[in-house]
């Protein structure tokens, strides 16, 4: 019996590889290569007066010295707007190296070539650059003043105005009985994956042709844009993307100037080429996300139903736009959460500033859109005196009103319209698992004992799954061996793993046997890419598709050989059998000799499975009209529009009144994916997904001074959380609702963990504080700069806590 | 974020070091651990002509505990070593209780305490320990005799030692305890195992009748040296269990002049001195009544 693998908890297969460095990674790649190093822009907004390279050029073991002026053809355009759209009416990108002017600290302007990256930054060092300063534009609010412009032509500092709305906000503000204003901040952070971006390329000048190893999300896109870029013949590039350290968004966005530079001067000169990205190129010229400031305001009845939410955001998109406004369609679209609302407006204004470009990182704009709702559903709450889940629950779309349509067009274009779920349910099992209905009789002993507890919850929906397809491919090999492959890439979700078990459980065929291959043009050449918790659900699908196309030439194959109906067939566990005759039975390896017609006997087993060859009749061809050989599958699965799963955070949080730190004491998901192909992966990635929010709610800042220069552009002073500072436990319920779009019913897990992180932590802090929090994350010196506040009066407290000491005093 | 190209030389002893070192005066650097010299090397904050790397002299990695009660840490013993010194902690307790706040595991295995110490970081968790527990370190030049300069002297500014060239710490000594006292140790970092925001060492000592003699502390991350400060006078002559240890600790955070950062402004730092004094205090006393049995 083949056992069941579709939704068991298997460990990784992959794990063991990674753990004990069998990994391959771009800088595992290429040791002879040359190697490149960068003069990036130490100014935020300036013009370039001259480059004096004469003193580079004597270091020894230089091979080349590359400035705008180097560049030809299509490399000497501005890089790609990947996704315009009709909101981004002043889109504006840079070029592969600067083009006379930069607007952000990090810019690349310069790139050496030398025997090594340690000679390549000996000569990059003596490079001298002249500036001519401008003044730099830093935060959203001074975009917003535009007292001076980030790009010249752009005078009011706006990349797009977008607007999303339904009903009649302005006069459903008007009649309802209560409406709250408010403007809160949330900061930057940055996707920061372990092993940072990294580019290997060589030119094979006798076979005019290019491999590009690149850590990527998306080696089928990198792969068209340096074709097109290079002027080179697609059939002429491939692109790998090996073992990828994280990418979490930021290698996503495509194609880096060094995924086209790279390749460029590995032609120019004849030689293998490496760039592997050092921390603080990372910091600097990679991508940022998150940053926003949001106005907001909201009307409700007496019981806490809202009428109305009028959003007004100013998104820090950065020097440039590549990637489009994904982050703001995103934020505007999913800030509704899982809540029932008639009349909405959310403008979103995408302001450039001097900064590394914004673009997505896991959440991709959700964190900030859960943020906005979900603190105006505490402060609905904090207004009327009722219970903040009460509140929450009132306003929940239920579980028989699925499709919901939100009459609003999503991120890929399509509705937005909720495919299934049950968020009543999921409130319900969260109140359960967090203790939050016993929780006001903790605080309080808590607060007699001098300590602070507060509790909070958000909840969010993730439009996941996002089209337009993805392929997969499945080839059983005449040894047995069932190779897998899909277009788009791994970061480290496990794959190799879940994609596995789908086909094992499909074909009929032991796990062992399986081999999955993925973010290679070589074995799959049409994909979208990693992003968007869209993997599990397009090559999810589009491989169970192949392997049940696989299947039915399997079962057909085998009819034929054993004289039955294709429908008494099955397979387990790799053998063709009758059902219910133990006898008749022939395994797939066979079945795969027997699927092509030209039958040289290399081995053994070739030379067995020919016994069971019946001769083609004399008038047919060996492969007939509508079939080909080999025992092989490829189908795409394309869906009509995104699937949506739901979550709810709570978290319990302590602060200590004497150094105002911050301890996690309880922190409790509910999540629903749909069906779940394998629990212990999703977990695995809720886990990291509260981690990333933690950092992002406490920890993490991108702190920009004045002059737009990125102060702790390190490891030591950007505050990723160390294991020690993620909660030791989580406690997770699944809830599955199945998504009715997709063959196997699933919906997207990869970006969930995160969404709520400083929604929930926010509304816990503001909790124990009493104090109202605006803005995220918060460090021990912010709180106790918030308590003092608190103290001599300038900062506002909660109508909750006012109502508790008045309790106490009562 | 790749080193220019340096000089390396590994001296198999002591002397050799030393001649090394007189040799390349200026040009010259001491690699211990490398945990902090390595980063800045790669960061090109520094660029050394010469490394001397001093791993392969045999006879600097033993953890000594001298008559007199006073600790002498090798040059190259590292900080997971003294960690785990069963001796050294018994001797002086203070040492385990600051090492294990010292970054983490891997930064302990390589990191040596004398090497903190030369790096002279008013962060870092030895500096302040060197200080309070009236240590020195023990320095060696070619053709001298081995000086030893206590805390006060040696500790000139932030990363800035007496060390000169040509100069190698070989060990530094962490004094004993006095009679009837205890010690605690406290920090808060943003994240465990980073440099702390703000870190107190302290000592008290008690009289035979568990009153309070002498309070003692030195702290990390809020100047440019490890000073000591002594706050014995709001709570001298009280009771262990009953002295007004808030009182000491608002002393401490007038004597303090604290810096702010990006993790830290000064008015929180300044805070946690008073906070952190408040708290670590009551546990040394407490532990000065366990260690020495004076009658509690
Ligand atoms: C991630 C990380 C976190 C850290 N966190 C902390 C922390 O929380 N607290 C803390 O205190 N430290 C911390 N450190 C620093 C660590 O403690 C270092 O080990 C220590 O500062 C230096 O010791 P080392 O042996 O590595 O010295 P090296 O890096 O080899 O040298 C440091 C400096 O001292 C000089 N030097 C070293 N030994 C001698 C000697 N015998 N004679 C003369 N000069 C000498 C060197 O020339 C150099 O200038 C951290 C380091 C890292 C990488």
């Amino acid at each position: 019996m083949t056992t069941k693998l579709f939704g068991e908890p298997i460990a990784r297969r992959e794990d063991a590889r990674l753990i004990v460095g069998k990994g391959r990674y771009l800088d595992d790649i290429g040791h002879g290569a040359l190697g490149v190093a960068f003069v990036r822009s130490p100014h935020a907004n300036a013009r370039i007066l001259d480059i004096d390279v004469s003193a580079a050029v004597e270091v020894a073991g230089v091979h080349a010295i590359y400035s705008y002026e180097d560049l030809d053809g299509a490399m000497a355009q501005p890089l790609p707007v990947l996704i315009p759209h009709p909101s981004l009416t002043a889109p504006r990108t840079g070029y592969p190296l600067a083009n006379g002017s930069v607007s952000h600290v990090g810019e690349p302007i310069v790139m050496v070539v030398a025997d090594d990256r340690y000679l390549a930054e000996d000569a990059a060092e003596r490079i001298v650059v002249d500036y001519e300063f401008r003044t730099p534009v830093v935060g959203v609010e001074a975009a917003e003043r535009a007292d001076s412009a980030v790009h010249e032509d752009i005078p009011d500092n706006v990349a797009a105005r977008l607007v999303q709305e339904f009903g009649d906000v302005d006069a459903a503000l008007l009649q309802a009985p209560h409406t709250v204003s408010f403007t809160q901040t949330i900061e930057r952070s940055a996707s920061m994956p372990l092993e940072g971006k990294g580019v290997h390329a060589r030119w094979d000048a006798v076979d005019e042709s290019l491999r590009v190893y690149t850590s990527t999300q998306t080696s089928t896109s990198v792969r068209a844009a340096i074709a097109t870029k290079l002027d080179l013949s697609l059939d002429r590039v491939e692109v790998i993307a090996p073992d990828v350290g994280g990418g979490f968004g930021v290698k996503i966005v495509h194609p880096w100037p060094e995924e086209l530079l790279i390749p460029w001067a590995a032609i120019r000169l004849g030689r293998e080429v490496k760039w592997a990205e050092d921390r603080r190129e990372h910091f600097v010229s990679s991508a940022h996300e998150r940053g926003q400031l949001q106005r907001i305001t909201a009307g409700y009845d007496d019981e806490g139903r809202l009428l109305a939410l009028d959003a007004h955001i100013l998104h820090d998109h950065g020097a440039y736009t590549p990637y489009g406004i994904v982050v703001p369609i995103i934020t505007s679209t999913q800030l509704l959460g899982p809540y029932r609302l008639a009349n909405y407006r959310c403008q979103v204004d995408s302001v450039y500033t001097n900064t590394v470009i914004v673009t997505p990182y896991r959440g991709a704009g959700r964190p900030q859109g859960c943020f906005a709702m979900e603190r105006t559903m505490d402060r609905v709450a904090d207004d009327l005196g009722l219970d903040r889940a009460a509140v929450r629950e009132i306003n929940l779309i239920r579980a028989d009103e699925f499709p919901w349509d939100n009459h609003l067009i999503f991120q890929d274009g399509r509705p937005l319209i909720y495919d299934s779920g049950d968020y009543p349910s999921m409130l319900d099992k969260l109140r359960d698992l967090v203790g939050w209905e016993g929780f006001e009789a903790r605080r309080s002993a808590a607060a007699a004992d001098g300590r602070w507890l507060g509790i909070g919850m958000a909840l969010y929906v993730e439009g996941t799954g996002v089209g337009p397809y993805e392929g997969g491919h499945v080839q059983v090999l005449p040894s047995g061996k069932v190779l897998v492959s899909t277009g788009l890439t791994s970061q480290g979700q496990g794959h190799e793993t879940a994609f596995a078990q789908i086909v094992a459980e499909e074909l009929g065929v032991p796990i062992e046997d399986i081999e999955v291959h993925t973010g290679d043009t070589r074995r799959f050449a049409y994909a979208v890419g990693t992003f968007a918790s869209r993997a599990a659900v397009m090559s999810g699908n589009a491989v169970a598709l192949a392997a049940r196309a696989v299947r039915e030439k399997a079962l057909r194959i085998a009819a034929e050989v054993l004289e039955v109906d294709a429908a008494d067939l099955d397979i387990v566990d790799g053998v063709v059998g009758v059902r219910g005759d133990p006898g008749a039975v022939l395994p797939l390896s066979s079945v795969a000799v027997l699927s092509n017609p030209l039958r040289y006997a290399f081995d053994e087993a070739s030379r067995a499975a020919t016994q069971f060859a019946r001769f083609a009749s004399d008038d047919q061809p060996p492969v007939a009209d509508d079939d080909e050989p080999g025992l092989e599958g490829r189908d795409y699965y394309s869906p009509v529009r995104s699937t949506f799963a739901s979550g709810a955070h709570a978290v319990i949080v302590e602060v200590d009144p004497g150094t105002c730190a911050v301890t996690i004491e309880k922190y409790a998901v509910v999540h629903d994916c749909g069906r779940l192909i394998n629990p212990r992966i999703v977990e695995g990635q809720i886990h990291g997904g509260v981690a990333q929010g933690v950092g992002g709610a406490l920890y993490e800042v991108m702190a920009y001074d004045e002059t737009g220069q990125l102060q702790n552009a390190s490891f030591m002073d950007f505050l990723m959380p160390y294991v020690s500072e993620v909660p030791q436990r989580i406690d997770i319920g699944h809830q599955e609702t199945p998504s009715p779009l997709n063959p196997l019913g699933i919906k997207g897990a990869g970006e969930a963990g995160v969404i709520p992180g400083s929604a929930a932590i926010a509304a816990a802090l503001e909790d124990a504080l009493g104090i109202r929090i605006t803005s995220m994350p918060l460090g021990p010196s912010q709180i106790y700069d918030l308590i003092r506040a608190a103290q001599d009066g300038t900062a506002e407290m909660t109508l909750n806590s006012a109502r508790r000491s008045q309790e106490e005093s009562t | 974020m790749k080193p220019p190209a340096f000089g390396y030389a590994a001296p198999r002893s002591v002397e050799e070091a030393l001649a090394v070192l007189a040799d390349l005066g200026h040009d010259g650097k001491v690699l211990a651990g490398g945990q902090s010299l390595i980063p800045l090397l790669s960061m090109r904050l520094t660029a050394p002509h010469t490394l001397v790397d001093i791993n392969r002299i045999p006879g600097l990695a033993d953890v000594t505990v001298a008559e007199d009660g006073s600790v002498i840490v090798g040059a190259l013993v590292r900080h997971a070593e003294l960690l785990a010194h069963a001796q050294a902690f018994e001797a002086l307790p203070l040492l385990r209780r600051a090492t294990s706040n010292v970054a983490h595991a891997t930064v302990r295995n390589r990191g040596t305490t004398c090497g903190s110490v030369a790096h002279a970081d008013p962060s870092g968790e030895m500096t302040a320990i060197l200080a309070i527990t009236g240590g020195s370190v023990q320095i060696a030049a070619a053709g001298r005799r081995t000086r030893d300069v206590g805390a006060r002297e040696f500790f000139l500014g932030p990363l800035e030692s007496c060390l000169g060239p040509g100069e190698l710490a070989v060990s530094v000594r962490f004094g004993a305890p006095a009679p009837r006292s205890g010690s605690a140790f406290l920090e808060l970092a943003r994240r465990q195992g980073d440099y702390a925001m703000c870190g107190v060492a302290v000592t008290v000592t008690l009289d035979d009748s568990a009153e309070v003699t002498t309070v003692r502390a030195a702290y990390l991350s809020v100047g440019p040296v490890p000073d000591v400060h002594d706050l014995t006078a709001p709570v001298a002559g009280q009771r262990y269990s009953t002295a007004d240890w808030r009182a000491a600790g608002e002393l401490a955070a007038s004597l303090v002049e604290p810096e702010g950062d990006l993790h830290a402004s000064a008015d929180y730092r300044r805070r946690l001195v008073s906070v952190l004094t408040e708290r670590a205090l009551p546990l040394a006393a407490a532990d000065a009544v366990a260690r020495t049995q004076v009658a509690a």
